[in-house]
């Protein structure tokens, strides 16, 4: 239990430290990678990001709610072999319900709080992950999982 | 180093923190110069205020939207509101809003206050942004005073100062603003000295006028002038204006008031006075070491220094110095009202005699040789009318800016766009020939056998009811034109429009809200007394102005379509001359032709069309919000005169501009693409007006869309995506 919290913990650390992240999704089997802006909850259940509407990563995950979020601490420089970490998030994407934009809503914009005027237009969408599994990647080839579901 | 500096305490190597103009003050002081006591605000806090809450990014977002080199002005207006309103709504964190309150009341209680801007790190001997940022006279009370410290910083982003900076190439993400707070000494008369004229080596040259010197600075108020030797100070000329008004203090700010009778006779300066103002410029002069530029005021015998900056190299040689015209982008409403009465009562009226005098010439009896002689004589009425609409038409747009900045200043809204909702107006010109095809519309729907012909395309339907609202809808509009060719050139041309219209009812009308006037009441109690009055009369300067980018254009597109009439004669007259398509046919070659029989035009080369498919492709533009909404359709690609009869109901429109003449098929649309940019222009009015989702500034849309992409406009984001 102690190393699964230690886990958690770093994870948490990576994932409060960076802003960006790429999401995957696909179309009919084709893999698509995104850039976006995203922030976890607390309790690291949850990924969130925005999107407009109009765009392929949207159609993608309408079409197939399944996607990957990867999230790392590289610097481009050659230390980051040894010294980076990189988190795989696997989860279901679903737009999130009225009832509990406004907190989400929050959560996000604290943490990109220039993003104010994109988020509040009609036509972009706030998208929750249900995280199902973290798989977190150090020390060049170290590989851990931790199942939330 | 302190955030805050007071006057006594501030030095010269302060200066990249608090600026030029504080600098100027602190060493003046130091020199035993009567300078108002004032504290200088640090660009330490500017950047602790950029700081928080993302300002730094959110600035930086909306100036990298577009490269700010291909932005029109009303592109950078735009772009430089939404980054003033950031300022405005971003509070001060609670530290430092502590601290600035602190300083500020310890300083100076309940006393009236100026603040200044005091930009650093951006003077040069070769740039002046002297007037191109902002000045608040006359400020009581902390919050006041901390409201305008913001709009002070958030003029560094202003499209002036935006623009001068593009100009010359001076990295805008780098620049800091300080502050000068300084007790306000209302003068009697105020006014500048350059103690060398920039035209004149020899002479110094001093503009007085009676009250504050705000009035002056901004233009407002024209000043006496003295014209002095500058070695000996000997008076060489005084130039009087008629004075009428001067600027004095008021309960919030200033206001500009009638001069009493007895002022109105003297000028602000006796002789005496003159030369110390005079004596005043040339110790500063010689504090510095160079010409100075001094702001100075009279209260009571005592004369105040109030700033001083070195006269620039730029503004030495004046032909090169385009402060001027940056300057010329900010207008007094006093100067916007005078611009109004010109256009109203003077221009547009001519423009509509010019156009119904030509309309009356019969050209068919005209010899070639007249002809010709009519068409390059129409070219210059043109061209002459051309040339007053970009001298007093365009700079009248600026009603619509000072009263955006004055509803966004006063009422805070969240949405910096908010302001337009006052602005719609229906009684637009090209709105009024739309309605005409709307009810044109509703009738042949009335009529099942009528509307079934007309949409199968058969032959003219004979219904003498609506052939008499067409030919009534012709006489009024058959001279409109876009690209050189007219419009409606016969019955069928409107028909063909109207059959178009007919699936869709909603489409044709307008969606405007009908609550004009509760919408200007609601405004309206946002404000008491003199301040109601002026909101009022801003707000119809506004809706002036609104409607007038609007019919100025179809005012001009009478004249042009004068020019087409002549130039149609000589085509229908040579055309079998002509070994091309007539429509191609210069003016210059057309004059030609019908002056010399025997000359042969050359056809013009039409561009090379690339014969292999690029690999690249957009997929998804950004340009800039201009009408809400998102709209998802067919691309219909306009670039000649067919294009606008091809256009089905339904179809996004992509367009180089939305030309007034061409508003017709607009409410046909789902939604507007345009590659020139801005909330002002004319596409941009017409598409909130039918509220119809509208992009633009564009750059490459109609080479980058073409007529059937899929497209998506998000009239939110400004954002169009292909595929």
């Amino acid at each position: 239990m102690k190393e699964t919290a230690q886990i958690l913990n770093t994870i948490q650390e990576l994932l409060s430290s960076q802003k960006l992240a790429v999401l995957g999704t696909q179309d009919r089997g084709q893999p698509w990678g995104s850039l976006v802006a995203f922030v976890s909850t607390p309790d690291l259940k949850h990924l969130t990001f925005a999107t407009p509407r109009s765009t392929r990563k949207y159609d993608y995950l309408a079409k197939d709610s399944r996607v990957s979020m990867v999230i790392d601490n590289r610097e481009n420089l050659a230390r980051d072999f040894h010294a980076a970490m990189a988190v795989t998030a696997i989860g279901q994407a679903a737009e999130i319900e009225s009832q509990e934009a406004q907190a989400l809503t929050e959560l996000y914009l604290d943490k990109h709080p220039y993003l104010k005027n994109f988020l509040a237009s009609p036509s972009c969408a706030l998208v929750k992950i249900r995280v199902k599994k973290y798989s977190l990647v150090r020390r060049f080839q170290e590989v851990m999982e931790v199942y939330l579901e | 180093m302190k955030a805050v500096i007071p006057l006594s305490a501030a030095h010269d190597s302060l200066s990249p923190h608090i600026g030029g103009k504080a600098t100027a003050l602190a060493h003046l002081f130091k020199n035993g110069f009567p300078v108002p006591d004032a504290i200088f605000i640090s660009t330490q806090l500017y950047h602790a205020f950029l700081d928080q809450g993302g300002v730094r990014e959110r600035i930086a977002m909306e100036l990298n939207r577009k490269n700010l080199n291909e932005m029109r002005w009303e592109e950078i207006w735009d772009t430089a509101l939404r980054i003033r309103h950031i300022f405005l709504t971003t509070p001060f964190p609670d530290p430092l809003r502590q601290a600035l309150a602190n300083s500020i009341e310890a300083y100076f209680g309940h006393k009236a206050v100026v603040v200044r801007s005091s930009g650093a790190g951006e003077d040069s001997p070769a740039t002046s942004f002297a007037g191109l940022h902002e000045s608040y006279v006359n400020l009581q009370g902390t919050d006041s005073i901390l409201e305008h410290i913001r709009l002070v910083w958030a003029s560094l982003w202003s499209d002036r100062a935006l623009l001068y900076r593009r100009e010359l190439g001076l990295d805008i993400a780098s620049s800091a603003m300080a502050v000068v707070v300084q007790e306000i000494v209302a003068g009697e008369c105020s006014g500048v000295i350059f103690s060398q004229n920039p035209n004149d080596s020899s002479q110094s040259v001093i503009e007085a006028v009676h009250g504050l010197n705000q009035g002056l600075v901004d233009g407002t108020v024209a000043p006496d002038r003295w014209l002095l030797e500058r070695s000996s100070g000997r008076l060489i000329q005084h130039l009087s204006v008629p004075r009428k008004h001067y600027l004095v203090p008021s309960a919030t700010g200033v206001h500009l008031t009638p001069l009493p009778p007895p002022k109105t006779r003297s000028p602000p300066l006796n002789e005496a006075r003159v030369q110390q103002v005079f004596a005043l410029a040339q110790q500063a002069e010689a504090v510095f070491g160079v010409p100075q530029d001094v702001e100075w005021t009279f209260r009571g015998d005592h004369l105040y220094l109030l700033q001083s900056r070195p006269i620039t190299k730029l503004a030495q040689d004046a032909s090169e110095d385009k402060r001027p015209w940056y300057l010329s982008l900010h207008r007094s409403f006093e100067n916007l009202e005078a611009l109004r009465f010109n256009i109203e009562q003077q221009w547009l009226p001519a423009m509509d005699e010019e156009a119904a005098r030509l309309a009356e010439e019969n050209l068919a009896p005209l010899s070639n040789g007249d002809l010709a002689q009519a068409i390059s004589h129409r070219n210059q009425i043109y061209e002459k009318w051309r040339s007053v609409y970009w001298e007093e038409f365009i700079p009248f747009a600026h009603a619509i800016r000072l009263f955006g900045q004055f509803y966004n200043d006063t009422i805070q809204p969240e949405n910096p766009d908010e302001f337009y909702k006052l602005l719609k107006t229906t009684d637009m010109l090209s709105l009024k020939r739309n309605q005409m095809l709307t009810q044109m519309a509703d009738y042949i729907r009335s009529q099942p056998q009528l509307a079934t012909a007309l949409q199968q395309g058969n032959d003219y339907p004979v219904d003498q009811v609506l052939l008499t609202k067409v030919d009534d809808f012709l006489r009024e509009f058959s001279g409109l034109s876009w690209k050189d060719s007219p419009c409606f050139p016969n019955r069928e041309a409107v028909l063909r429009v109207l059959s178009k219209m007919l699936p869709n009812p909603s489409k044709g009308e307008n969606q405007k809200i009908d609550n004009t006037t509760q919408l200007t009441e609601w405004f309206l109690s946002h404000y008491e007394g003199e301040q109601r009055i002026f909101a009022g009369k801003l707000l119809a300067l506004a809706r002036a102005s609104y409607r007038l980018r609007d019919d100025d254009n179809i005012f001009l597109g009478k004249i042009e379509a004068q020019v087409i009439r002549a130039l149609e004669e000589g085509r229908r007259r040579l055309k079998e001359r002509i070994p091309f398509d007539p429509q191609r046919l210069t003016s210059n070659d057309l004059v030609r032709m019908l002056r010399e029989p025997d000359f042969i035009p050359k056809k013009r080369r039409s561009k090379k069309k690339t014969i292999f498919s690029s690999p690249l492709k957009a997929r998804q533009i950004i340009g800039q919000p201009a009408s809400a909404g998102v709209a998802f359709g067919k691309a219909r690609v306009l670039k000649k005169t067919a294009d606008l009869f091809q256009f089905e109901a339904g179809e996004i429109l992509i367009c180089e501009a939305i030309d007034p003449n061409m508003t017709f098929i607009v409410p046909l649309a789902a939604g507007i693409v345009e590659c020139r940019g801005g909330m002002l222009i004319h596409g941009a009015i017409i598409a909130r007006e039918y509220g119809i989702p509208c992009v633009t500034g564009i750059g490459k849309a109609t080479s980058r869309i073409h007529t059937g992409d899929r497209v998506t406009v998000d009239g939110y984001l400004g954002i169009v995506t292909l595929g």
